[in-house]
């Protein structure tokens, strides 16, 4: 029995300590926003924050995870209140088949709690690892900026935006 | 009393001057008259192709080439112990490149590390390598370099403290360090091995890594391929002292150097992954050569190496046999490598899809744990268009503690070696220098001096 903290709840985890947290975050928490892709930690649609940092949940055994927060896209925002970065990818319809959409969202933020502004090329290096195949790479890429946007609209505004909700 | 004083200080002037002679007459070199810049066709397409494949033998691109920028425009920074040196615009632009070096100019450069205008280059462009490379092959080099496409790309300023900022220092450096000539064949030994020596020794430049340096920066010959430091890795050592745990022979470097990958050795990473890039362009008898002298080299393994080769083999072997689980896991680090290495690295699957026994891993068993704490934090990254051998990093899932409890574990339970002091430092050094270079745009990973330094000095 180990505790993993999975968007700000903490949970008792019956697994192996080499269980991979994308495991256990799909099939003992039913948090099925991360996705199984290859496995392998070269396709990022697994991606996860931990600690403020996207991590690959696929290539991550959960005992590396003991006293670390984990954020997945469930704690972002949900459908009928979306996350200033979940807002933004639907507003540019940047997701096609959506596979990897969630792994794209999680590192996305990521860059973007560090650096609220990033620069075109900062997005496509930081996105680097994410693979989409269908091809809405410039979709993605306007996403992110309407995302960073956006945040920054919340956090000048706050009051409007508690209307706004 | 008088008269004797003046003699003296007849002595003295003299003495200057005539020392002011001999370091003008060591320090001075003229200019070579600028030329308009050739047509590109007016060079021999044969001997541009063979010039193509030189560059890639001597990993020109590798310094000369900002990750992700132009073609040889230069700018990538290289740091030494003596401050930041960066690589030179070689493409053939007229006003910031090598459009208006005539032929003679580039020789002189390569041969004697002096640019068109007469100054001293800095070492950190090995022409103590480059001075053994025969006149025909720096004519093919030229004439593939003049071929390319013309960048503007302006030198950045080196940053050299005073007196290093004077370039006529390195006049005193080329006269105790520089030996001007060419390669002298070996008539008891093959054309294979005179070939593969003119190549290690010259251009591809091995030793420029492989062989530390001295408080100078100059190549230790008492101490050839004895292993050294470039950009955060540790070069190892290529000679009889060589701590890989299966010994190399010519076959295995032949592979290694031409695939980038071994099964005995693993793959290449860090600054040697661009080398192998290269070597797998170039004449496969090239490459052959540069391992038939490397096998010669590095000798016979002593009876002792060849009992350490069989024992990490056979510990290879046995494991793959078992499930991964089936390890003895006694300590924190252990635990981690069952859960996060094992399942590939105990695998026996080919690569991509697993890695090497840890058991045969030159990283585990050399004497500097560096290279293995930056393949632990940045893992492999795949090779565009190529089956390449692939990790995912750990930065952002293991703390530093989880690092050093891996490395202290696989260093007892794959090598013989000692146990490593000092990981804290290392490994929080080694996240400090991986992650930057991750975490900094493409196009500026070669901006600064604590980014990604692929340079070679």
């Amino acid at each position: 029995m180990m505790t993993l903290k999975v968007n700000g709840q903490e949970h008792q985890i019956d697994a192996e300590p080499d269980t991979p947290l994308l495991y256990v975050l799909r099939d003992d928490l039913k948090l099925n926003a991360a996705k199984y892709g290859c496995g392998l930690g070269q396709c990022g649609s697994c991606t996860v924050i931990v600690d403020g940092k996207a991590v690959l949940s696929c290539v991550t055994p959960v005992l590396l995870l003991e006293g670390k927060q984990v954020t997945t896209l469930e704690g972002l925002g949900t459908a009928s209140a979306p996350a200033p970065i979940q807002r933004a990818f639907m507003e540019e319809q940047a997701a096609q088949c959506g596979y990897c959409i969630a792994g794209m969202m999680m590192r996305a933020q990521a860059l973007l709690q560090r650096n609220a502004k990033p620069t075109d090329e900062q997005i496509r290096a930081e996105l680097e690892p994410n693979l989409c195949r269908c091809g809405t790479h410039m979709r993605i890429l306007r996403a992110v900026h309407r995302a960073a946007q956006l945040m920054d609209t919340a956090a000048l505004a706050p009051a409007e935006q508690r209307r706004a909700q | 009393m008088k008269k004797k004083s003046g003699i003296i200080g007849g002595v003295v002037v003299a003495l200057l001057l005539g020392g002011a002679g001999v370091a003008f007459a060591i320090a001075w070199r003229p200019a070579i008259a600028a030329i308009e810049t050739p047509k590109p066709q007016s060079f021999d397409p044969a001997r541009v192709k063979r010039g193509r494949e030189l560059a890639a033998l001597g990993n020109c691109n590798d310094c000369h080439t900002v990750r992700e920028g132009k073609n040889f425009a230069g700018g990538v920074p290289v740091p030494t112990p003596f401050g930041t040196i960066y690589s030179s615009n070689i493409t053939p632009d007229a006003e910031t490149g090598i459009g208006r070096w005539s032929e003679a100019a580039f020789l002189r450069a390569m041969r004697l590390g002096v640019d068109r205008e007469g100054r001293h280059l800095y070492p950190t462009f090995p022409y103590d390598h480059f001075t053994n490379v025969s006149d025909d092959d720096d004519r093919a080099l030229y004439a593939f370099l003049m071929t390319r496409e013309a960048v503007h790309a302006p030198a950045r300023d080196n940053q050299l403290s005073f007196p290093l900022n004077q370039r006529v220092v390195i006049a005193g450096w080329k006269f105790l360090f520089l030996h001007p000539g060419s390669y002298k064949v070996d008539p008891t030994k093959s054309a294979e091995w005179n070939r593969g020596a003119y190549l290690v020794e010259g251009l591809a430049h091995c030793g420029a890594c492989h062989t530390p340096r001295n408080a100078l920066g100059a190549e230790r010959l008492n101490a050839i391929f004895a292993g050294g430091d470039v950009d955060h890795w540790r070069a190892y050592a290529i000679n009889a002292q060589s701590p890989a745990p299966v010994p190399w022979n010519a076959d295995a470097l032949y592979a290694y150097l031409r695939d980038g990958v071994h099964p005995d050795h693993g793959t290449a990473r860090g600054p040697m992954a661009e080398v192998v890039r290269n070597l797998s362009v170039v004449p496969a008898r090239d490459v052959r050569a540069i391992a038939t002298y490397m096998a010669d080299v590095l000798g016979a393994p002593s009876a002792e190496q060849k009992e350490r080769g069989e024992a990490a083999l056979a510990q290879a072997n046995s494991k793959s046999q078992s499930a991964p689980v089936a390890t003895t896991v006694d300590s924190a680090g252990g635990t981690i490598y069952v859960a996060a290495c094992a399942s590939c690295h105990e695998s026996s699957r080919p690569p991509p899809y697993g890695g090497i026994n840890l058991a045969l891993s030159t990283a585990v068993s050399g004497p500097d744990p560096r290279n293995l704490a930056n393949i632990v934090l940045a893992g492999v990254p795949p090779v565009t268009g190529e089956r390449s051998p692939i990790m995912p990093g750990f930065a952002e899932s293991m703390s530093d503690t989880q690092v050093e409890a891996l490395l202290t574990y696989l260093r007892a339970r794959f090598s013989k070696q000692p146990a490593w002091i000092g990981l804290d430092n290392i490994v929080a050094e080694a996240r400090r220098t991986q992650t930057v270079s991750l975490e900094t745009p493409a196009d500026a990973r070669n901006a600064s001096a604590a980014s990604v330094e692929r340079a070679k000095p």
